[in-house]
């Protein structure tokens, strides 16, 4: 709106009616949106999974231990996701590159334990897409959930590469800050999807 | 920008003009052309964005409209068989999903484009170039559900709401269906992208001393849709995409042998479906608690109240899905609670009514065009409510489930709601877009033969649902008692659809010969009136300072310590944004992948122009697909790597001048302004 009153670049997009920078907080009413999509998707699952409870038993299938290791890395990622924030907003560029690697290398674990976890589902387990329900709604959910991570690690990426360009610096927080909320918000579901999906399937009652 | 009278023409702003340095940082140069083909496909202005809009949504609304014609020829006498069964169920369903994707969900957010900003006195929207996405992104998914029409297996003819298990694999073979699938889930992006883009807008980019008690009531209803549509949208592309997943890849989503529950998809759509109701009458709410105060010369009546019930309003419409679905047995509490919270939405919206009866009491009224449509509408959307509130008694509601009554109650709201609340908006804000005025004559036989086309269309509905005629049949026996108002309802039909051409002639015509409009032809309230008509692409010279709500009118005829101020640009200038060619590519990207979708598993050979260059076999997902979604990520990287871009413009000194509603506030200087609610100023 009105023009700088300060140097700092990084306040002067704060200088909006809410105090809050443009993409800051669109990118708050898309987590938002966000929430519905895995609302929706999750609530699918938790009508569907004991349609077939007498022929199909998660806890035969899942690999719980793995499972917990990759979701661990995830969200231990989210800490160098907050730290190449900070690093990003203080200019130290150097700390940032090594906490914008540390979060894809968490992010990239995580994809790669899914892709196993997928592969020895259908491959050893026989839980398919379309070979029942449980199946169709587990792959959706925890598919559309990895899509998310992977356009993360895709969005860190080129995060990373951009730091290595002329004219990189400072200035360039806010995107690392946008890229960070959406990070930690994957993050924050996949707590809920963990319990949801995989930690509820051993509890008898 | 013909009206300006700046005697300096040669620092006359143009668009393109004043670029501090032509950087280049991504795959090429920014456009730079302002007008012409490329001037329109690379615009980042809303205003252009609002006005190609309204242009789609009036075609779409056109198209729409014949197809209705076309079922009530059929339904005009009794055992027709001018359209066939089939035909019939294509068109129902074709006519629906356009009515409310394609015609009055744009119209409105033409109108959130081109009016919004100038309201709140911003330059333009906060994400120019996302705009841009969401206007494309409309107009392909438009053209992708009705491109089915075009191929084999035709349209879908599964109703608008698609109920499952009717839209399996199973029972409807054909890629119709998958064009109304993948359709609907591009027309999702962009009204996503759009509303993201409003409340950041609208929260963020209001002029100094523009709080949020003081903003337009058009505003407000902006801002409290686009929450709607961000939490309401997820549920149907969800539900879209499991059909998705059911009809390609062999999901049980919704099959009742695999396990699946059709009523899943039920509660989905309605999740979406009722949200959806009020994302199309709150803008219509907006318009007309703008048009009735100029036309009675009085504030709104009790302007807090009526902010509220719409928040209210739109709070509620999460809770009343099941409403939708009261016949298919929820059981006794759940019936009940869903019955109680419906009922109970006819409160804010009864105090949204009494509130305009009470804005018009004791004003000074005049009835031209916009506020004949105001009035009518008033009216029109009072018996549309009517009818609701008896659906809301689930013993009634089971009476008149999937009957012509539903038909009556949803026509009054849309058509006597909605589409007359957006006509009263397109007479009113004609003159500030094209900066010609509407003829008033032609724009009253207009009305009244709207008026009376649609009572006579919609009301014998009323009469044939209680009679028993069920919905989405395509003929009726002789002996029944149905003939008469079959018979009214399409000569009804016929007078509403001549009404709407009326307009449309009407629309032409003025736009090349109308009478020139000036900035302000109905002494109207708020700031869009301030600037010129057509407004220059830079909105304002200078940042309005706001100081009352109605700032305009306060300005014009109110105290002289609450007249607006102008901040003056500093010495930078006005800094506007670039245009760009990636949201259309990028918009090309998802219509090709999604049209790869709807192609995936079909018969190379049934499409010669796509799969004639492939060897015979099965369209696979590598085909077309992939290849578009390719497009979508390197349209992403190109559109990120272009940068902000932007450039400066300088008004002439003759823009920003002191004059009877406001004086100049030198650049620099910190606007003094109170947020405190603003009194009622004296008509």
């Amino acid at each position: 709106m009105s023009h700088s009153t300060t140097a700092d670049p990084l306040e002067e997009l704060k200088q909006t009616n809410t105090g809050i920078e443009n993409k800051k907080l669109a990118m708050w009413a898309f987590l938002a949106s966000d929430c519905m999509f895995f609302g929706t998707l999750i609530s699918t699952h938790l009508i569907y999974r004991r349609v077939y409870a007498d022929v199909v038993d998660p806890t035969q299938i899942f690999d719980i231990e793995l499972t917990g290791i990759s979701s661990f890395v995830l969200l231990a990622s989210s800490f160098s996701m907050a730290l190449a924030v900070s690093s990003a907003h203080k200019g130290n560029m150097l700390l940032t590159r090594l906490a914008l690697s540390a979060t894809i290398f968490g992010g990239l674990v995580f994809l790669g334990g899914q892709v196993y976890e997928f592969s020895h589902f259908v491959h050893e387990k026989g839980l398919t897409l379309d070979g029942n329900i449980f199946g169709s709604s587990f792959y959706l959910l925890t598919g559309t959930h990895g899509t998310h991570v992977a356009i993360g690690v895709l969005w860190l990426i080129s995060h990373l590469v951009h730091t290595f360009t002329p004219g990189h610096g400072r200035q360039n927080a806010l995107d690392i800050e946008s890229t960070g909320l959406y990070w930690h918000f994957v993050d924050i579901v996949w707590i809920v999807i963990f319990t949801a999906v995989y930690l509820v399937e051993y509890l008898h009652f | 920008m013909a009206s300006t009278q700046s005697p300096d023409t040669l620092s006359h702003p143009q668009p393109g003009s004043g670029h501090d340095e032509p950087k280049h940082t991504g795959i090429w140069k920014r456009p730079l052309k302002p007008d012409g083909l490329v001037g329109w496909l690379t615009t980042v202005d809303h205003k252009k964005i609002g006005i190609a809009y309204a242009i789609a949504a009036l075609f779409f609304f056109l198209i729409g409209g014949v197809e209705a014609l076309l079922i009530r020829v059929q339904l005009f006498r009794p055992e027709q068989e001018l359209i066939s069964a089939e035909l019939y169920n294509r068109l129902f369903t074709m006519h629906g999903t356009t009515m409310i994707f394609l015609a009055v969900m744009p119209l409105s957010t033409a109108f959130f484009n081109y009016i919004m900003p100038l309201q709140i006195g911003a330059r333009d929207v906060a994400f120019p170039r996302l705009n841009a996405l969401g206007l494309w992104t409309f107009i392909l998914g438009g053209i992708l559900v009705n491109l089915s029409w075009i191929f084999p297996g035709s349209a879908p003819g599964i109703g608008w709401f698609g109920y499952a298990p009717l839209t399996g694999r199973e029972f409807s073979p054909d890629i119709g269906t998958d064009f109304w699938v993948l359709g609907l889930q591009i027309l999702g992006i962009a009204s996503l992208v759009g509303s993201f883009n409003f409340i950041t807008t609208i929260l963020n980019m209001r002029a100094p001393g523009l709080s949020m008690m003081r903003l337009p009531l058009f505003t407000w209803m902006t801002l409290i849709t686009s929450f709607l549509i961000i939490l309401a949208f997820p549920a149907i592309t969800i539900a879209l995409v499991e059909l998705m997943f059911d009809r390609h890849f062999g999901t049980m989503f919704f099959d009742v042998l695999g396990g699946g529950k059709p009523i899943l998809w039920q509660h989905l759509f309605w999740v979406f479906g009722h949200p959806e109701v009020y994302i199309l009458i709150l803008p219509a709410m907006g318009i007309i608690s703008e048009v009735l105060p100029v036309f009675s010369r009085k504030p709104l009546f009790g302007y807090p109240l009526v902010v509220f019930s719409g928040a209210v309003i739109g709070f509620l419409g999460f809770a009343v899905w099941s409403h939708h679905m009261f016949t298919t047995g929820l059981g006794v509490v759940a019936t009940s609670a869903f019955a109680f919270l419906t009922m109970l939405i006819s409160i804010p919206t009864g105090v949204k009514i009494f509130n305009w009866i009470g804005t018009m009491w004791g004003g000074r009224i005049t009835f031209t065009t916009p506020m004949l449509f105001a009035v009518g509408f008033i009216w029109m959307f009072m018996i549309g409510g009517f009818t609701g509130i008896m659906h809301s008694s689930p013993p009634v509601d089971s009476q008149q489930q999937d009957t012509y009554f539903v038909v009556a109650h949803f026509h009054y709201v849309l058509i006597g709601g909605s589409i007359f609340a957006l006509f009263a908006g397109l007479y009113y804000w004609f003159p500030k877009v094209s900066g010609r005025m509407l003829n008033e004559t032609w724009g009253k036989l207009v009305f009244y033969t709207m008026f009376v086309g649609f009572n006579m269309a919609f009301f014998p509905m009323h009469i044939l649902g209680m009679t028993g005629m069920p919905r989405r049949t395509h003929t009726y026996q002789t002996e029944l008692g149905l003939n008469g108002p079959n018979m009214w309802s399409t000569i009804g039909a016929f007078l509403l659809g001549f009404g709407v051409l009326l307009f449309i002639v009407q629309l032409i015509y003025s736009a090349k010969k109308g009478k020139p409009a000036g900035r302000d032809p109905w002494d109207a309230r708020t700031l869009e009136w301030v600037t010129d008509s057509p407004p220059k692409f830079y909105n304002f010279a200078y940042t309005p300072v706001v100081h009352a709500r109605d700032q305009f009118f306060e300005s014009k005829h109110g105290q002289a310590e609450r007249k607006m101020e102008k901040l003056a640009p500093d010495a930078h200038g006005i800094h506007m944004p670039d245009q760009s060619w990636w949201p259309l590519i990028l918009g090309f990207g998802l219509f090709i992948a999604a049209f790869g979708m709807v192609l995936l598993g079909q018969p190379r050979e049934a499409f010669p122009l796509i799969g004639g260059l492939l060897p015979e076999g099965e369209f696979s997902i590598w085909n077309v697909c992939v290849p578009g979604l390719a497009l979508t990520l390197f349209a992403a990287y190109g559109w990120a790597y272009e940068g902000p871009g932007g450039y400066h413009v300088h008004p002439t000194p003759a823009e920003v001048q002191d004059d009877e509603i406001g004086t100049v506030l030198q650049p620099g200087s910190d606007p003094q302004v109170d947020h405190g609610p603003s009194s009622q100023q004296q008509p």
